[in-house]
């Protein structure tokens, strides 16, 4: 068969209704603080892997709170525990602990 | 007895009425309704403290029934103000020394906003109605059951270009961050989505209702403006935004949509500019003289602002107005009077 090259993309919107959001209401009732982010992006700018890598701490934990959980522990993963994000944090959110509980919960996802 | 007339019988007049008699002056009170209270007749309670709006209303009232010099005209339209007469829609012209414009803001009209389905499709409400489905004690979908998840969609009216509203109506905010806990008090299982532009908890305790509202009630932010709202097969409503906090488009189905309505200058501003020389602002609301030391003074010798007519006001901000724009038309009163007095 001839290969035109056309493929499908796969949507890239955020389906609350599709998406389970079970893991995600399991890591917010272990640590309800990680509710409060007001997405200021501290921890982001100041993260040593973050400078070195893609990893954006922000981003995948509130892609995990929307039920999008695909890579976020493989990205958890690149988080060197320096704990600096900790130190910013302006809403005082344990986000090394949030790292931890991520991989913990998403391990086998 | 110096005569001042407060046009405006919402929280602003009313405080400003019973300021002015305590001050010494005779004052008569125009409200256009039937009844005092103006916006907050219809409102349940009020941020951040839950404190009902009765409350605050029904002592006010006390206050105003208790002063012997206060005149309360009601079912009365004013149609032009001069700082020694005001006129009516009646065709009544009332004499006085003083006039104190307290007459507010309109809430902004939804349907505006097509995309958003208000009037279009079930279950899309304001927040005005919300408060007044507190008050009935009737928080419930059009079918009669109760909602598993709501919207509630900010900046409706506010800040927006595409509707001639470029100002930011300032308790949009705390009110939605407010309802979304009693929502979430009234119905526990339900899930609570805001959707924000930007939140802004100016006042003290808002800050602290906006933390309690994510940690304590589970509710949840997105940062990102609803685009369209449109009907689903199961008679549910699907929203679209994007999620900007992680770029990407994102979609949900809702039972009940919020609509968080902003402040819109009052039309009767734009004929107050026209009959009695008055400024307005870009936005609509009156020009007050100067923005720090001359917020209650029109810049017009004797026509005097409290609340909302000169912007989107909280209602402890308002009553404060009120009392301030009291203050500086008796202090203009007695300096007149004295000037009087000297010829």
């Amino acid at each position: 068969m001839i290969n035109f090259g056309y493929s499908i993309s796969r949507p890239r919107i955020i389906d609350i209704d599709r998406n389970n959001l079970r893991k995600s209401n399991e890591i917010l009732l272990e640590m309800p603080e990680l509710q409060t982010c007001i997405g200021c992006g501290t921890c982001t700018a100041t993260c040593t892997a973050g400078n070195l890598t893609e990893f954006n701490f922000r981003k995948v934990h509130t892609l995990v709170r929307r039920g999008e959980y695909q890579g976020a522990y493989e990205e958890m993963n690149k988080c060197m525990l320096c704990g600096k994000c900790r130190l910013l944090c302006p809403r005082g959110i344990n986000t090394r602990g949030v790292v931890m509980l991520i991989k913990r919960k998403l391990g086998d996802f | 007895m110096k005569h001042i007339i407060v046009v405006g019988g919402g929280i602003a007049g009313m405080q400003c009425a019973v300021e002015a008699a305590r001050g010494g002056a005779a004052v008569t009170l125009i409200e256009k309704e039937g009844d005092t209270g103006g916006k907050l007749r219809n409102w349940h309670k009020l941020f951040p403290t839950f404190t009902p709006a009765d409350e605050v209303l029904s002592a006010l009232r006390h206050r105003l029934a208790r002063e012997e010099n206060i005149t309360v005209k009601t079912d009365c339209e004013v149609t032009a103000v001069t700082p020694r007469k005001v006129a009516t829609a009646s065709g009544e012209e009332l004499a006085c020394d003083a006039v104190v414009l307290a007459t507010g803001f309109a809430l902004f009209d939804a349907r505006v906003k097509e995309e958003y389905g208000y009037g279009i499709y079930d279950n899309v409400i304001t927040s005005a109605d919300l408060e007044r489905m507190f008050n009935d004690g009737a928080v419930k979908l059009k079918s009669g059951g109760a909602p598993r998840r709501i919207a509630i969609l900010h900046c409706v009216g506010s800040r927006d270009e595409k509707v001639c509203q470029r100002h930011c109506s300032k308790v949009c905010c705390v009110t939605g961050v407010k309802q979304a806990i009693e929502l979430k008090k009234l119905f526990p299982s339900a899930d609570v989505f805001n959707f924000y532009m930007d939140i802004r908890m100016f006042g003290p305790g808002y800050e602290e209702m906006y933390r309690e509202a994510q940690e304590k009630y589970n509710i949840h932010f997105v940062r990102g403006r609803i685009s369209e709202v449109s009907p689903t097969i199961d008679e549910r409503l699907q929203i679209k935004a994007e999620d900007t906090l992680t770029g990407r488009p994102l979609k949900i189905g809702v039972d009940m949509l919020v609509l968080l309505i902003g402040m819109k200058a009052d039309a009767m501003n734009a004929s107050l500019e026209e009959a009695s020389g008055l400024r307005r602002q870009p936005s609509g609301f009156m020009q007050p003289r100067d923005s720090f030391l001359g917020n209650v003074e029109s810049g017009a010798e004797g026509i005097f602002y409290a609340g909302a007519v000169t912007a989107p006001k909280s209602v402890g901000e308002s009553l404060n107005e009120g009392t301030a724009a009291a203050r500086a038309a008796l202090e203009w009163l007695g300096a007149t009077h004295k000037i009087d007095s000297q010829r």
